[in-house]
């Protein structure tokens, strides 16, 4: 038992820091730009078949990781410098629409060039195997993407938090009509964040792509995850991004992991078996409407 | 954007096509194309339920992107009346919107206390929340959904033959048209317009607006119930992909085709969107291609859609 | 105070690190035009928010007309008697004169429900009758059939004046009914407050000084989130700390 909560703790770390990743860019892009992007995920999608059609044609993870980060920050330039740059003064029902349609042409888009069945992604050869910590097996690769997560986490952090790039995208959150008084250049700021926004889809996608499958819609079950973990946290803020996604990601992964055997223990067994994946599946929903009950504008509200 | 007023020909036009609908099934027989009515039928379920989500969107203003639930709620209403034995469409219509508005309440309860992006993320989480309730839990079929092994029936009336299911869609589908026309220019309407249009006058003025904006929600939601209702019985089942947000994001673009705050909106944008669909889809298998370029055609070039037409907003 | 229809007793709000408002003690009386002036950012606009139920208090408390409203919200506020008009004008461009004022009167109680589905509003005579009246009442009578966005600045302060009486207050905020106006429109503005001052009791936010000092019975100066004098207009004149406070300002 102690093993298995072990083992989904670490599951559910893995699975938060990946969710931060999603969840950084949307906030910003939210935050600083009042922009609702429904097609992040769609981001997210496009970077893991461009890691992993980069992958197979390199035969090697590491450089199709890079050349499909690359990739994805491409289309994210030209996406930004095209359709989101006419996007930010309008309202949310334009964005709304706007991006929706954009989902609709990448899932399509990705059909088209690389058909309707998964596309496999291998983790590192040298990685492919388990690791022993304290006493229990886990999977290596499992192990580099927390790693991976956490040194992005922390780099992120202190971007924002200490640089000067980050104080603007700070203030830009705060307030954007004060920031662009000032002088910054708001457009290439803007541009800047929302490339880098698609940096992180892709890097959340490659590094994903071998434990789930690369496929049409996995953006936007991802998607949905990300705005929980914004609206927890609070929209613009990287920090509540960053509690928001793990507070997600571990109570999914261990709500699904523990709560059918918990209900066993405790309700009549034909209830368990159907009240407990029912539960599960929608723990962090129920969790999202009593933060938002209690702070409307989620834990760490960017604006005061 | 002003209060909603018909334009003045609206009354023939809408005679005109009551009267071509009320023929099209005959029409279709004697084409040989009854295949048709099918469709059709499917076309005015998606007005009604784009017509409910227009009553929220564009007169009580709430960009809700979660309106899928309350439509798939109606279905699975009808799939489980179906399951429990009843049959008779007098009681599982109305059961229908019944759950369907309840639930919506206490989503909009809970919703309306936020504002903007967080009213727009909310919504569909909930709606995100009632799928995976749905899909995971096994009474209710599971990711498989609900059969409906036989349709219900009307007043006694069989719904077998698809044209009688078809003239019970159109007819509810003109009794709810009536009422959002009526209902536009009632103390209702005019009072939810007012908010949508300055929240805190109104408040001023009295108002409850909390009370204003929920109901106008909850009323959207049981309509979108009873649009699923019918549409489970049109294919024989309730489907956990009714309940998907990407359904609520149809919807919504329909409504936005259409025209946000038209009467009309929600109608003109299902049928030109079903009939793209069918058309387009048949020489082009890629065509959501094709539609995401017309979408974002729409929001940069023509914002008010295509019923702005059809009914004027001046003042 | 026996007749005081408003009273606010240690009326304390923070915004972050600034005190807005410090312990204040201020009081309405029935029948009486009492007006609230102070410097700019002395906390004018945030007391009358406090009073209409816009923003809550920190501490202390509101009575108005005999009953504790210190947590009630602002469309009960409203409905007990209490109405507002905005500092930036705030009609409902899009619709007409008539029809702005009959939206208020019809979110009165004694109007009825206006859960209403099927009955057009514009069959409720009853409604526009009344709406005509206050129009009259502000002198837009001549102008009901016109879309607000197309009146004048003046007349739209007019027309919100109207849509505030329209819901027959016991007490009408008034949030700076001259902002923005011209000398001539002032002057009417000034006559017609005169005029609704003999029906209605009226509590004036406002910089004109000579429309303040013509239209009040009674004076509060606010500083800095602090009311340091209220009294007669003549007695509100000569206070010294009233002059200091305004010294380089209008007085």
């Amino acid at each position: 038992m102690t093993q298995l909560v072990l083992e989904q703790a670490l599951n559910g770390l893995q699975f938060g820091l990946m969710l931060f990743l999603l969840a950084a860019g949307l906030t910003l892009v939210f935050g600083i730009m009042d922009c609702i992007n429904l097609a992040h995920g769609s981001l997210y999608m496009v970077g893991a078949y461009f890691v992993a059609a980069a992958a197979q044609a390199a035969d090697s993870f590491w450089i199709g990781l890079g050349a499909g980060i690359a990739g994805a920050a491409l289309l994210g330039l030209l996406l930004e410098l095209s359709l989101f740059r006419q996007l930010y003064r309008r309202d949310h029902l334009s964005q709304v629409l706007a991006t929706f349609a954009l989902i609709l042409i990448a899932n399509e888009s990705v059909r088209v060039i690389w058909g309707p069945a998964p596309l496999m992604l291998n983790p590192p050869e040298s990685l492919a195997g388990p690791v022993e910590i304290a006493g229990f097996f886990y999977p290596a690769y499992r192990l580099v993407i927390i790693g991976v997560g956490l040194v992005v986490a922390a780099l992120l952090y202190l971007l924002v938090a200490k640089s000067r790039v980050g104080m603007w995208v700070r203030a830009g959150a705060a307030n954007r009509e004060m920031t662009e008084a000032l002088g910054i250049n708001v457009r290439g700021l803007f541009t800047a964040v929302f490339v880098f926004g698609a940096a992180l889809c892709a890097l959340a996608g490659g590094l994903l792509g071998p434990l789930l499958a690369v496929q049409v819609g996995m953006g936007e079950s991802v998607l949905i995850l990300a705005f929980v973990v914004i609206i927890i946290g609070g929209i613009g803020s990287i920090r509540g991004a960053l509690v928001g996604a793990l507070i997600v990601g571990t109570v999914d992964t261990l709500g699904r992991a523990l709560l059918p055997t918990l209900l066993r223990a405790t309700l009549p067994a034909d209830a368990a078996a159907t009240l407990g994946p029912a539960l599960a599946s929608i723990l962090i929903y129920l969790l999202m409407a009593a933060i938002l009950f209690f702070k409307p504008q989620g834990l760490f509200p960017a604006r005061a | 954007m002003a209060f909603y007023r018909p334009a003045r020909w609206q009354n023939a036009a809408v005679s005109v096509s009551l009267a071509m609908l009320i023929a099209l099934p005959e029409l279709l027989t004697a084409l040989d194309q009854s295949y048709y009515t099918g469709f059709a039928t499917r076309v005015l379920i998606f007005a009604l339920a784009a017509s409910s989500l227009n009553l929220v969107l564009g007169f009580g203003g709430m960009v809700s992107l979660g309106h899928a639930a309350f439509f798939g709620i109606g279905a699975y209403v009808a799939a489980i009346c179906y399951d429990a034995g009843i049959h008779e469409g007098l009681l599982v219509l109305p059961l229908a919107a019944l759950v369907a508005g309840l639930f919506a309440l206490l989503v909009g309860a809970i919703s309306l206390r936020t504002r903007g992006v967080y009213f727009i993320m909310i919504t569909l989480a909930f709606a995100q929340m009632t799928y995976y309730l749905f899909i995971s839990s096994s009474a209710w079929g599971g990711d498989d959904g609900m059969p409906i092994y036989e349709r219900m029936q009307f007043a006694g009336f069989s719904l077998l033959a698809d044209e009688a299911l078809y003239y019970l869609a159109l007819g509810v589908l003109a009794l709810c048209m009536l009422l959002f026309a009526r209902q536009a220019q009632a103390r209702f309407g005019r009072t939810v317009q007012a908010i949508r249009e300055n929240e805190t006058r109104m408040e001023a003025l009295g108002y409850p607006v909390f009370r204003y904006r929920l109901v106008c929600f909850a009323l959207g939601g049981a309509v979108a119930g009873l649009a699923g209702a019918l549409l489970a019985n049109l294919t024989g089942m309730a489907s956990p992909n009714l309940l998907q947000w990407t359904q609520s994001g149809t919807l919504l673009v329909m409504v936005i085709i259409g025209g946000v705050g038209y009467l009309w909106g929600g109608l003109v944008g299902a049928v030109v969107l079903l009939l793209l669909e069918e058309f387009l889809l048949a020489w082009f298998e890629h065509w959501h291609i094709a539609l995401g370029l017309l979408l974002i055609g729409i929001v940069l070039f023509a914002p008010r859609g295509v019923a702005a037409l059809f009914g004027k907003h001046h003042g | 105070m026996a007749d005081a229809l408003l009273e606010v007793r240690a009326l304390s709000r923070r915004f972050a690190a600034v005190d807005a408002l410090q312990g204040v003690n201020f009081s309405v009386t029935a029948g009486e035009v009492h007006a609230l002036i102070g410097p700019n950012g002395a906390g004018k606009t945030t007391f009358i928010h406090h009073v209409s139920g816009a923003l809550r208090p920190d501490s202390g408390s509101i009575h108005f007309a005999g009953r504790e409203a210190t947590r009630l919200s602002m469309h009960e506020r409203v409905r007990a008697g209490m109405a507002r008009s905005y500092q930036i004008t705030n009609v409902f461009t899009g619709q007409s004169a008539l029809d702005n004022v009959a939206l208020a009167v019809q979110g009165r109680p004694d109007a009825g429900s206006s859960f209403r589905f099927w009955r057009p509003v514009a069959a409720e005579r009853r409604l526009f009758d009344e709406a005509v009246a206050f129009l009259e009442q502000v002198g837009l009578g001549d102008k009901a059939g016109q879309l607000a966005g197309h009146l004048s600045h003046g007349e739209q302060r007019a027309l919100e004046l109207a849509m505030a009486l329209a819901t027959k207050p016991q007490l009408l905020l008034l949030d700076e009914p001259m902002a923005g106006t011209g000398p001539e429109e002032s002057a009417r503005m000034v006559e017609l407050i005169e005029h609704l001052a003999r029906h209605v009791t009226i509590l004036l936010v406002e910089h004109d000084m000579d429309a303040v000092f013509r239209l009040a019975d009674r004076i509060s100066v606010l500083v800095n989130g602090r009311l340091i004098c209220t009294g007669l207009p003549d007695e509100v004149r000569q206070d010294a700390e009233v002059r200091r406070a305004y010294l380089g300002d209008h007085l």
